[in-house]
């Protein structure tokens, strides 16, 4: 569903010239969990920046659902991690979450009531009439998923979407994300410079090399379900696998005997 | 303990103030410090000023002046609000303009009315062209300043939902810019009455305060009209700045509830 081909991004030219990204595969199958994971500054938002449109890599391509990305495609979300400035001041909680519901043949009812269900899909179901600056940090990212999870994308794309809340908020939202994502069959890629965190949340981590960034490993994490924050990272496997994705993120060898196989 | 508290207040020691600077005054003129000939009572300026309020004709110069403070304003924002949007959206239409710009900005409005005298024959027309002369600069800047402050990943957010750059602009920059263009027309109202008094006390014309005071001028006790007179301008533009301000909390609450937070 979304295919990635040696997609390469060059900042600038010349001398001063920054190579971001350097020649990515990457195949995700429609309904996958992917967690790109890799060190920072490695061009980790500049890989999900192209394919969510925002910016024309220098190379390669991005296709989506058979069609090749070239602006914005309709049928995707991105939930950033700066929630403070992604969220609008001027707008209830409410509005927020069903502004780019507008972009869809909804009436107004349509739109009202397809917020309110994603604002209880989060559970903020009473704080639509609020603003997103009185509400705490981890709420305002709940209502930056919710206005994600109202707009029903094909392709959820999360940049970094719980770095900049507590570690309690963190696993809270980590099994938020787990508990929404079978809602609408979406197709999530969540970015993270946080090891524990892609083994706990994805089905698959694609490790990223310093840039330019090279996928440098791509793991499947078959850990047995439901995940909970307590006994899945106890679990043998998890263990197993946080180390080795620790050890591609480091630029260490893998290890023979890995999880993934 | 009651009056450290009363002094909480800022209103209340405002006029407190008021009320101290006024027995300076009197007490001044009533010791003969500063003869009552020379400088008059602050209690007769007062009074003055207390009569002026049921005083018709200084009514009408005061609603005359008003009508022509709120028409250039409102004129000034129609104008100054979309021309920051154009400049402040088209980079090269702002680098080709900015030179023109910055010279005529420093350019005191007042140092125009001869010219204005030599291209208008109606005296309101004039100062309605002065007033919004002068009080485009603020609203423009400060339109111009908004938009360069608008965040960038806020108008990402909405692009990335598929939306085009006209309403990014509509949706993200005019809302987030707002504030700062409220502020532009606060700075702009006080600069509007200034004008607006200075053009009718230089240029004249047939109503306004500043034509009351070129009026009264000659009567034997001009001193207490001009200083009650300009008491009451400071009274209208004091009023005004506030009710700009209190319709700024309101509107923009969520502009100041986070600068406040942050």
């Amino acid at each position: 569903m979304l295919e990635i081909s040696n997609l390469t991004h060059t900042y600038g030219s010349g001398p001063s010239a920054h190579n971001a990204l350097d020649g990515i595969d990457l195949t995700v199958a429609e309904g996958e969990l992917v967690c790109i994971v890799g060190p920072s500054g490695c061009g980790k938002s500049t890989l999900l920046r192209s394919i969510a449109g925002l910016l024309r890599p220098t190379g390669g391509q991005v296709v989506l659902n058979g069609s090749p990305v070239e602006q914005t495609p309709d049928n995707l979300a991105v939930v950033f991690q700066d929630y403070s400035r992604s969220l609008f001041p001027w707008m209830s909680v409410a509005d927020n979450v069903s502004l780019p519901l507008r972009r869809k043949a909804m009436d107004k009812k349509q739109r009202k009531d397809a917020a309110l269900e994603a604002l209880e899909q989060v559970g903020l179901e009473s704080a639509g009439a609020k603003y997103p600056w009185q509400l705490s940090g981890g709420m305002q990212q709940r209502v930056s998923i919710a206005r994600a999870l109202a707009y029903r994308p094909a392709l959820l794309l999360m940049d970094e979407p719980f770095g900049s809340v507590d570690a309690q908020t963190r696993e809270e939202l980590e099994d938020l994300t787990l508990r929404v994502r079978g809602h609408h069959n979406m197709t999530i890629v969540l970015i993270t410079h946080d090891i524990d965190e892609s083994v706990y949340v994805g089905d698959r981590v694609v490790v990223l090399s310093k840039a330019p960034a090279g996928i440098v490993g791509d793991l499947r994490v078959d850990l047995p379900g439901p995940r909970d924050q307590i006994t899945t990272r106890e679990h043998p496997d998890f263990v197993h696998l946080r180390a080795e994705v620790g050890r591609l993120v480091r630029g260490m060898r893998s290890q023979p005997a890995s999880a993934s196989q | 303990m009651i009056g450290r508290r009363l002094l909480d207040s800022k209103p209340l020691c405002g006029a407190l103030g008021a009320a101290g600077l006024f027995c300076v005054l009197e007490a001044t003129g009533r010791t003969g410090l500063i003869s009552p000939i020379v400088f008059p009572l602050a209690s007769t300026v007062l009074g003055r000023a207390v009569e002026l309020a049921t005083d018709v004709d200084f009514l009408l110069d005061v609603v005359s002046t008003l009508g022509a403070w709120a028409l250039g304003l409102l004129l000034t924002v129609v104008i100054a609000v979309p021309a920051g949007f154009v400049l402040g959206t088209l980079p090269r239409a702002e680098s080709a303009l900015r030179p023109i710009l910055e010279f005529l900005r420093p350019i005191p409005s007042l140092a125009l009315i001869p010219l204005a005298l030599a291209l208008f024959s109606d005296k309101f027309d004039m100062k309605i062209t002065l007033i919004v002369y002068a009080a485009t600069w603020p609203v423009l800047m400060n339109t111009l300043y908004g938009l360069k402050d608008v965040d960038p990943l806020a108008k990402e957010t909405l692009r990335s939902f598929g939306f085009g750059p006209l309403a990014v602009l509509w949706r993200v920059s005019l809302p987030s810019t707002a504030p700062f263009v409220a502020t532009g027309v606060r700075l702009a109202s006080a600069i509007a009455l200034i004008v607006a008094i200075s053009v009718e006390l230089l240029a004249g014309g047939s109503d306004g305060i500043g034509v009351f005071l070129i009026e009264v001028g000659g009567s034997p006790d001009a001193m207490v009209y001009i200083i009650a007179t300009a008491i009451w301008a400071g009274v209208i533009g004091l009023v005004s700045d506030s009710l700009f301000v209190l319709a700024e909390r309101r509107i923009f609450r969520w502009h100041t509830a986070r600068t406040e937070v942050v």
